[in-house]
């Protein structure tokens, strides 16, 4: 053994795409379903090829009916299978959304624990791709709210590559969201790169003046907003979820008690999302650690527009969450 | 339009400089407010502005020194400018005497900061800062806030508690506070020809009388006996006003409220004796309230402006464990200062007989060119006469 690891360079697309490859090999009882994933390979292009090497046994398009097909994901699980079911976009998996509530959260209880529903549904999020009112919705906030169910958002290339088979492994259904705006992301991963646990929030950079919480693709706004404002001399904690249910409240308190701000930046909306359960947490655990009201950056509440410009003013941007650190730091344009 | 002036903080002082303004160009000014901290030769000192208005104008940038009388910030007046009653620094530039807010001084004081109508509104402040202001013992009312909305955040507060990054609030220099005591007291010893008197008091009725009334109350609002000693000087003072009051231009200038200098010895080193406004009138509560307040604040430098500039006497309590008696000397231009000895059990003949009493030392330094010898003997005794009805005090 020498040194570092072999790193090589690839894309959060394709680190899903192997991510999937390696769990069709290490376990046939896994196997894939979802609209266009097959043939079209996918509407984001992730399953590309997969069909090809694995066959329509275990690479199955679906019907147009995400209620039937999530319905029949949970069916498998529930006798024995691991399937991944990929829903098109959080929007459309409102047509399932009684099969996930009512069904996969519940059956676990309901039974007893007699049966486990070891189901990942894969669903892309958010906005920035011009997809409109009925695509680029960030309503993973809405499934973090239920029981039952583990709620994860993948915003690095080693999280895209790992999470997914800790989510086989589960034995709760769990909700992979990924954000449409990260599948083209490049970067560089180790050659091994292999399973990460689902839970715990990571500090993607450390920093003493405020924390910023996020997840998904504001996190690397974010970091790129913690850069602009180390400039000036403050000093952001960039926080990275990971998982929106459960939440990770240590990380979260630890952090905001030490930093004294917290900012939380998510393009979801204000009002009842997730970003006010992360709100009432750090006003509950860490009120006597504050030294100014926790501030939430999120999307205007507005269907996504259309047009390039108000797409990018609905949702927080690299100099937005910069104003509102700054308006958390120095209100009054204090230097340092 | 008015002028703020660098004020006069007591005979010793001809400059200062100001280190922190607590209000901005257009803030909105009531009367009481502190301004600005100037720090002199014996500390650090809030400057309080007594009129309303709005701030237009600061001429003296923070870290300047400037002498007595210098106008410091000019204020949009709505209401005129009434200075409190002290006596006018006598070493301020003559160009003071001229100036508006330097005028003879007003006949009535400001009220006493307590029983001023307190702000209903609270102090914005976030809850990790109320709890280090807790922790360091700072009182966070008229502090400026730098934090979202104008709260007052944890690094407001470490500024004034004298933390790393407003170091002169608490920057007092022992040496320079001793050439200021060296001036003044020299300065009274070279012109006031003092006179001695003493007279040893039965405390008996006063101790008892406070055991029994402290049984009834909480700790926090137990009674001291230099709460007792404050106000029996104070009242008496009502009986003999040619002791309180200033010397000035040769001629007494009496004063009728009642501004008891408090003796202070600071843990640094040195000494202060900052004013209990209205002495006289104070309930027994009032007064040791006053006195803790007073204590504390001058050992965490927080003493306002008003409190040095008009005390119109001075006593100087030794405490339990200090020497028998205390023959002070007169901080000028004041007229008289009454010091207390160490309480001590001692022989006193009772009734024709001899008994174990609580005795203290009362003395009396005067000057002799406002006052003879038989007005400090009464004011002796009026104090020996109202520590013999405490419950009257």
């Amino acid at each position: 053994m020498t040194g570092a690891q072999e790193r090589q360079k690839t894309t959060y697309r394709e680190a899903i795409r192997q991510a999937i490859r390696e769990a069709l090999k290490r376990d046939d009882r896994v196997f894939l379903m979802g609209e266009d994933v097959g043939r079209y390979g996918g509407c984001y292009a992730v399953t590309k090829g997969l069909l090809q090497e694995f066959g329509e046994e275990r690479i199955r398009d679906t019907p147009l009916s995400e209620s039937a097909f999530v319905g029949a994901g949970i069916g498998a699980a529930m006798a024995g299978m691991r399937p991944i079911v990929e829903i098109m976009t959080v929007n459309f998996s409102l047509l399932a959304l009684d099969q996930i509530v009512n069904n996969a959260a519940t059956i676990p209880h309901m039974s007893g624990g007699q049966f486990a529903v070891p189901l990942v549904i894969r669903m892309a999020t958010g906005a920035g791709r011009q997809l409109a009112a009925q695509h680029s919705h960030s309503l993973e906030g809405w499934y973090a709210h239920i029981p039952g169910l583990k709620v994860v958002a993948p915003a690095t290339l080693a999280d895209a590559r790992g999470m997914l088979w800790s989510a086989l492994l589960d034995p709760n259904p769990v909700l992979i969201f990924e954000h449409v705006n990260l599948y083209n992301m490049e970067g560089e991963l180790e050659a091994d790169a292999g399973p990460v646990p689902l839970a715990g929030a990571v500090v993607r950079r450390p920093g003493r003046d405020l924390s910023v919480i996020t997840y998904g693709a504001s996190l690397h706004k974010s970091l790129a907003a913690a850069e602009q404002l180390a400039a000036t001399g403050i000093e952001a904690e960039v926080i990275d979820l990971r998982s929106l249910r459960p939440l990770d409240d240590e990380a979260i308190i630890a952090s905001v008690a030490r930093t004294r701000r917290a900012l939380i930046v998510d393009e979801g909306w204000r009002s009842g999302g997730i970003s006010a359960e992360i709100c009432a947490r750090v006003a509950e655990q860490a009120f006597y650690d504050l030294d100014a009201p926790p501030a939430r950056l999120c999307g205007a509440e507005v269907p996504i527009p259309y047009p390039k410009h108000l797409e990018d003013a609905a949702i927080p941007q690299v100099d937005t969450i910069r104003a509102a650190a700054l308006e958390l730091v120095r209100p009054q344009g204090r230097t340092a | 339009m008015s002028d703020f002036l660098m004020p006069s903080l007591g005979a010793d002082m001809d400059k200062g400089t100001v280190v922190e303004w607590l209000k901005k160009p257009g803030d909105h000014i009531e009367r009481g407010d502190v301004l600005a901290v100037v720090e002199t030769q014996k500390g650090a000192f809030e400057i309080e502005v007594f009129e309303q208005g709005v701030l237009s104008e600061i001429l003296v940038p923070v870290g300047t020194e400037v002498p007595v009388g210098a106008v410091l910030a000019r204020i949009d007046g709505m209401v005129a400018a009434k200075a409190p009653a002290g006596p006018p620094p006598a070493v301020a530039p003559p160009a003071t005497a001229a100036s508006p807010a330097a005028a003879p001084p007003a006949t009535r004081p400001i009220p006493p900061r307590r029983e001023a109508p307190r702000s209903a509104e609270r102090p914005r402040i976030s809850p990790a800062a109320a709890r280090r202001a807790a922790e360091l013992g700072v009182d966070v009312r008229g502090l400026g806030g730098s934090g979202p909305g104008g709260a007052i955040t944890i690094a407001d507060v470490e500024a004034v508690a004298g933390a790393p990054i407003v170091a002169p609030r608490r920057g007092f220099d022992p040496a320079a506070m001793r050439q200021a005591i060296a001036t003044a007291m020299a300065r009274s010893k070279r012109e006031i020809p003092h006179y001695y008197l003493s007279l040893p008091i039965d405390l008996g009725r006063a101790t008892e009388w406070l055991a029994e009334e402290n049984a009834r109350r909480d700790v926090g609002r137990r009674l001291l006996p230099a709460a007792l000693l404050l106000k029996a000087v104070a009242l008496a003072l009502r009986e003999v006003p040619q002791l309180n009051g200033f010397w000035i231009d040769d001629a007494p200038k009496l004063s009728s409220a009642i501004h008891v200098g408090w003796a202070i010895s600071l843990r640094g080193g040195g000494l202060m004796a900052p004013a209990i406004h209205d002495a006289d009138r104070l309930t027994l509560d009032q007064a040791m309230a006053a006195l803790r307040d007073l204590v504390t604040r001058a050992r965490t430098a927080r003493i306002r402006g008003s409190e040095m500039m008009n005390p119109t006497v001075t006593v100087t309590s030794l405490g339990e464990r200090g020497a028998d008696s205390v023959l002070g000397v007169i901080y000028p231009p004041q007229l008289a200062i009454v010091g207390f000895g160490a309480p001590r059990m001692a022989a006193s003949i009772v009734d024709g007989e001899i008994r174990q009493r609580p005795m203290v030392q009362a003395t009396l330094a005067a000057d002799h060119r406002a006052s003879d010898g038989a007005g400090g003997s009464r004011l002796l005794a009026a104090i020996d006469r109202h520590l013999q009805k405490p419950e009257t005090l």
